[in-house]
């Protein structure tokens, strides 16, 4: 299915020598697509503590100086924001002002006065007002970012050098990055940016699940690619992760049939079967009652993940039962009828929330997160229960609930007694901790049913932090170690001897052929984002049990995981066609 | 000296939209205008074109303000300032 060229004849716009260069890293979103090419600048540097004023340069001229970059900074958001629309725009529109506001103006000037550098001077005006409206808290606190973004505008428009964040063009392009934050998804508009590639981050990455989640095509991990030129065309495959310079007639054909399959691929019918008509339910994984009403309206049979952090980041202080209460009975709303699994709060690691975890521990992966903050902070867990299960009165949905982060069966005997306690009949703990795998059928004689999560089930298994790029090649699901603690925790269910349903919620279940996979490994359901439904959907539906089992066993006794992805994908022609 | 107080009718109170629209006509006055809550002293009154300043104060909905500015056309101009204070400007 890939047809990279290389050697193509050149174009005009892009320079000889990289016409048919072609990259290779890790595909983590489907989709063919051609585009030029954007990059995101670096980061600004922060200028040096107490940096001066150059001897030649008057305070007066510096001055000046800082009002001409702050204008010019405003007028750029403010033309920003006439194209932008909704949030987006009054965002916009808010930062606009703050750019040229007279406050942070005039503090800045004060202190190019006593001799401070104007970059120097912005830092630290805006460092003090920043932290003025982080201690009013609430809606203020959440501005204090703002100010900081706006900073950085400010000095990079002093150096000369581009605007921080993701590059702003008029025209669809396809955005090269080092790595992407979580906060870069605010800004990120799917309708200018068709495609992502990073030098950096692994198939975990946030790069990776932004992507999926906004159905964009995207590869991670391309060693190189933040070296070439903006304006550069490149053809990305984010099926087969690879990416070729100044693409040729057979691309721009695969580009086409894959804009045409995807239209096709846009419908799952609301049943996940295979071909023999062997149920899979299809479920989705949501943060809040606005992903849960899109995943109802593309066909999700239930929530099998309802990331109750995501209801809460960025919040200093627990949220209140009836703050919990409220934001869950959204979701459940959104599934009368259907089944929503509820995870408590996964702090920790990545998902730090102020009232729960420590920013301080030297090894946050391994430290005090998901289920274990009970240690620390008790009580949180007891009232989110109280909460869950209030939101759970009068409504249609059918409310299970897990734990994220269990490492024995004797804290899942433990959830199960305070869910018990709570009054919420269904308990049930994630595997992510490879020891929770290897004692599955001890687990499941306390709860009544567990739920993969690949994403950390991997870097444990791994030994591999799941954010660092180099480390992407060990990060991936497809590992047969990781398959192996897959078959072992369905085993361990089969030994409990209650059939209790092994789920799986993590990325992997997102992936077409490892769902196969899983499936065939005995997985009953399969959770993940809502863009993923109609393509897992179609692939499962191509395979019967039997078929199955047979590539779960490919995979098993595969010698690495890029053999295990080619010896399944081989058999799938199903993918070719589809173009996943 | 001219005077005036107001009435903050945008249900989020002086923040996020109503701020923004509010600091745009500030901007647009040839005159300084300074912003305060009612009760506190003119020494404290801010700057009323500054939007970080106008966040910094905090008035809710409901919370009553005074509008201060010298020279030609002060009253006409905090006539209007307060025309948009007490509009629910986030109902728009």
């Amino acid at each position: 299915m890939r047809t990279i060229v290389q050697t193509l004849p050149g174009s005009a716009s892009t320079d000889q020598s990289e016409t048919g260069r072609t990259f290779a890293g890790a595909g983590v979103s489907p989709g063919r697509i051609i585009g030029s090419i954007l990059l995101m600048p670096q980061a600004v540097r922060e200028p040096a503590v107490g940096e001066r004023l150059a001897a030649e340069t008057s305070s007066e001229e510096a001055s000046t100086a800082l009002r001409t970059a702050a204008k010019a900074v405003q007028s750029n958001l403010t033309a920003r924001s006439v194209g932008a629309s909704g949030a987006g725009r009054e965002v916009l529109e808010a930062t606009a002002l703050m750019a040229n506001d007279p406050m942070l103006v005039k503090a800045a000037i004060k202190l190019i006065t006593n001799g401070a550098s104007p970059e120097r001077a912005i830092w630290d005006a805006a460092a003090s007002v920043a932290e003025m409206l982080h201690n009013l808290g609430g809606y203020m606190a959440e501005r204090a970012t703002d100010v900081l973004d706006v900073r950085g505008r400010i000095v990079a428009e002093l150096r000369g050098v581009p605007a921080p964040g993701i590059p702003y063009s008029d025209t669809p392009f396809i955005l090269i990055a080092e790595d992407l934050a979580p906060a870069d998804t605010a800004t990120l508009d799917p309708a200018k940016v068709i495609a992502l590639v990073t030098s950096s981050g692994g198939p975990q990455s946030h790069t990776a699940i932004i992507a999926r989640a906004l159905g964009l095509p995207a590869v991670v991990a391309a060693v190189g690619v933040d070296a070439l030129a903006d304006g550069t065309r490149i053809f990305v495959d984010g099926a087969a992760g690879t990416i070729l310079v100044d693409p040729g007639a057979d691309e721009v054909a695969l580009a086409k049939a894959w804009e045409t399959a995807a239209a096709a691929l846009a419908v799952f019918d609301g049943t996940g079967r295979l071909h023999d008509g062997h149920l899979v339910p299809l479920l989705s994984n949501v943060g809040g009652s606005k992903d849960a009403v899109k995943a109802a309206a593309a066909g999700a049979e239930g929530v099998g993940l309802l990331r109750t952090e995501f209801c809460f980041l960025e919040r200093d202080t627990e949220p209140s039962i009836a703050e919990q209460v409220e934001a869950y009975r959204g979701v459940f709303d959104a599934f009368p009828g259907k089944k929503v699994v509820v995870r408590t709060l996964d702090a920790g690691a990545d998902k730090p929330l102020p009232f729960l975890t420590d920013a301080s521990e030297p090894n946050p992966a391994l430290g005090v997160r998901g289920y274990r903050t009970d240690l620390t902070s008790p009580g949180v867990l007891k009232r989110q229960l109280e909460a869950i299960a209030l939101a759970a009165e009068g409504t249609e949905a059918e409310v299970w609930v897990m734990a994220p982060m269990i490492s024995t069966a004797e804290e899942a005997e433990h959830f199960a007694a305070l869910c018990a306690a709570a009054g919420l009949a269904t308990p049930g703990v994630m595997v992510e901790v490879p020891s929770a795998a290897l004692t599955a059928a001890s687990i499941l004689e306390h709860v009544d049913f567990v739920s993969l999560g690949t994403n950390d089930l991997t870097q444990y298994a791994m030994a591999a932090d799941r954010q660092l790029g180099p480390l992407a090649a060990l990060n991936t699901p497809w590992q047969p170690a990781v398959l192996q603690l897959i078959r072992l925790t369905v085993n361990g269910s089969r030994d409990e001897g209650h059939d209790k349903p092994v789920g799986v919620c993590g990325e992997a279940a997102a992936d077409p052929a490892l769902a196969v996979v899983l499936v065939g490994l005995g997985v009953a359901t399969l959770s993940m984002t809502a863009r993923a439904l109609s393509s897992v959907a179609a692939v499962l539906a191509s395979v019967t049990l039997p078929e199955a089992q047979q590539l779960a066993k490919l995979a098993l006794t595969a010698h690495s995981a890029t053999d295990a992805r080619r010896l399944v994908r081989e058999k799938l022609p199903i993918l070719n066609t589809l173009g996943l | 000296m001219s005077e005036r107080t107001a009435v903050i009718a945008s249900r989020v109170g002086l923040h996020a939209r109503p701020a923004g629209i509010f600091v745009a006509a500030v901007g647009e006055l040839p005159i300084e205008v300074t912003i305060s809550m009612a009760g506190e002293p003119v020494d404290d009154a801010m700057d009323a074109s500054s939007i970080l300043s106008i966040m910094s104060l905090g008035a809710s909905n409901g919370d009553t303000v005074v509008l201060r500015a010298e020279g030609d056309g002060a009253d006409e101009a905090l006539d209007s300032l307060v025309k948009i204070l007490e509009t629910d400007l986030d109902a728009e």
